[in-house]
């Protein structure tokens, strides 16, 4: 016997499932946010964010850690977001589909699905000590530069296919250049896009441990150069965590990383609105 | 007509996309200050010859012309002739409203701001003007800073043709920038064309016969790539039978 089901139940059903499927998901991110943050804001202070950490982390702060993330974080995206637009811009608008291309767009395929730990191995056989840098901010950044290459390329690729290609011929049949058209059309059309890769990948930069442990070390104190050694916040809280040194440490970097992630997240956005709403 | 009241000279012209002939060996020469239509049934390659007289087609990948094409005499297609001068010479309407994602007025000055170093006040005055001359300035006025997408369809149109105005060209290429629109904005534009062609030689595609009768001086009819005759007297009297069977409506 076949079992009927008419239009309308199936309806329900559909909707009821898709419903189901977006509220698990849905609860149990909420859920992790708030048992980190209510594990680690009882942590967070004006001192827990302003002195360095000692006694391997035990006491004080992680001030150190901080400036240590941004420094590595910084370094990554100034390196890898030029490279990233410049290559996506000349995919996406100087080129037909040839060899060149494909070779690029594989590579870059390709190295988007390597583990990160195999990128730390890199950087610490080619950065840290074929070019002599040592455990550093210089060796770490540039690691995580050639880790997130691949997603800037992606998603500001996606971001530049995606603006009508109408826009360009209007450009053009006004009297403007290749580089007019995407410096004042092309690009402000696709800039949504294209930050939002960059907001994934700081976020991927500010999260990533194995990476970093292997090309910037896990040095506590407070790095004064691009050449220090540092400790980002994801390795302090893995440490910390992984071997049982303070768990109450632990949640509260962990609290305030989930808190930058989305400060940034704001910031970011709200910038490029006010970005976007200028040139309409 | 005398030799100097022609504006553009197109001379044995041929057009290819890829091994495909789509345009074949065409002449014909269209007069300064004349509305000349082109019309035909589908894929007769209209919008292909419009969009060679401002070489937009170079944006297509795998085309070739042969033959030339002059304007004031001139090849458009002299190695040393620029095409960006070119296309400000010769500005182009499409077939459907293309404001870009900017606001109405920056959308008009688009094309002033692209050359050469203008004042504030200047391209304030450019704009304004075009505005005024493609009879939108009533509708504009007040919110000129506003997203050109918030306009009507046919006030999107009148805005498309603004901005090539506000290029101060020479000739203006309509294809079918009526085909979307009601029949008061499509009446408006055909006023204001009426009007522009004072100034202005303009080439259009019409979206039909009758919008080619209203309002051509001269008109072509052009028939899977050949141009089967063209003249002022095309509608009253037809010298081929296609273009008289075309005009009836038996085929087409
Ligand atoms: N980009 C292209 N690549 C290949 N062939 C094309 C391309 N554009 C147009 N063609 C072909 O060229 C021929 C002429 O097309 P064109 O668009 O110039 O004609 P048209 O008279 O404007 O037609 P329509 O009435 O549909 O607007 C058609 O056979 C069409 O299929
Ligand atoms: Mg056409």
């Amino acid at each position: 016997m076949k079992l009927k089901i008419n239009a309308r139940t199936s309806e329900y059903i559909a909707k009821g499932f898709i419903w189901g499927a977006a509220m698990s998901v849905m609860i149990v991110l909420v859920a992790i946010i708030v048992y980190i943050l209510v594990k680690g804001l009882p942590v967070i202070n004006f001192s827990f964010l302003t002195t360095n950490p000692y006694n391997m982390g035990r006491s004080g702060g992680i001030a150190s850690t901080i400036v240590g993330t941004i420094y590595i974080t910084v370094v990554a995206i100034i390196i890898a977001v030029p490279f990233g637009i410049g290559t996506a811009f000349y995919l996406a608008e100087y080129t037909q589909e040839n060899i060149i291309t494909r070779i690029i767009r594989f590579s870059a395929e390709s190295l988007a699905g390597i583990p990160s730990i195999i990128y730390g191995l890199f950087g610490y056989i080619f950065f840290v000590m074929y070019m002599g840098m040592g455990w550093s901010i210089l060796a770490g950044g540039l690691t995580l530069a050639f880790m997130i290459l691949p997603t800037i390329i992606r998603t500001s690729e996606e971001a530049i296919r995606a603006v009508p290609h109408i826009y360009r011929e209007v450009s053009f049949s006004l009297g403007g250049t290749k580089w007019q058209t995407i410096i004042k059309t092309v690009f402000p059309s696709a800039i949504q896009g294209i930050v939002n890769g960059i907001i994934l990948s700081i976020g991927r930069c500010i999260a990533e441990t194995a990476a970093v442990i292997f090309t910037a070390g896990s040095v506590l104190s407070m790095p004064g150069s691009l050449f220090d050694s540092t400790r980002t916040m994801a390795v302090h809280f893995y440490i910390l965590a992984s071997e049982g040194i303070s768990m109450d440490n632990a949640y509260g970097t962990a609290a305030l990383l989930i808190i930058i992630i989305f400060l940034i997240n704001v910031i970011v956005n709200a910038l490029v609105n006010r970005f976007i709403s200028k040139s309409k | 007509m005398s030799e100097n009241n022609i504006k553009i000279e197109i001379k044995n012209f041929s057009f290819y996309y890829g091994q495909k002939q789509v345009i074949h060996d065409l002449n014909l020469k269209i007069h300064k200050n004349e509305i000349m239509s082109f019309f035909g049934p589908a894929n007769g390659g209209v919008t292909t010859l419009l969009r060679s007289l401002n070489r937009l087609f170079e944006l297509n990948h795998n085309t070739r012309s042969e033959g030339d094409i002059l304007i004031d005499g001139e090849s458009i297609f002299d190695p040393d002739a620029s095409v960006t001068e070119l296309r400000r010479k010769v500005g182009m309407v499409f077939e459907i409203p293309t404001p870009l994602p900017l606001s109405i007025f920056d959308n008009v000055a688009y094309g002033p701001r692209l050359n050469k170093k203008k004042s504030k006040d200047e391209i304030n005055e450019v704009v304004e003007q075009a505005i005024k001359q493609a009879a939108l300035w009533d509708d504009v006025s007040d919110r000129l800073r506003a997203p050109a997408m918030s306009l009507s369809g046919g006030q999107q149109q009148r805005l498309c043709i603004a901005r090539v105005l506000a290029l101060k060209p020479e000739v203006i290429i309509l294809d079918r920038a009526c085909s979307g629109l009601d029949p008061i904005s499509t009446a408006k534009i055909e006023e204001s064309l009426t009007k522009l062609k004072k100034q202005f030689t303009i080439v259009i595609a019409p979206h039909n016969v009758q919008q080619a009768m209203r309002i051509s001086d001269r008109a072509a009819f052009m028939l899977m790539g050949y141009l089967v005759e063209a003249g002022a007297d095309i509608f009253t009297h037809p010298q081929d039978q296609r273009t008289d069977d075309y005009i009836t409506g038996r085929f087409g």
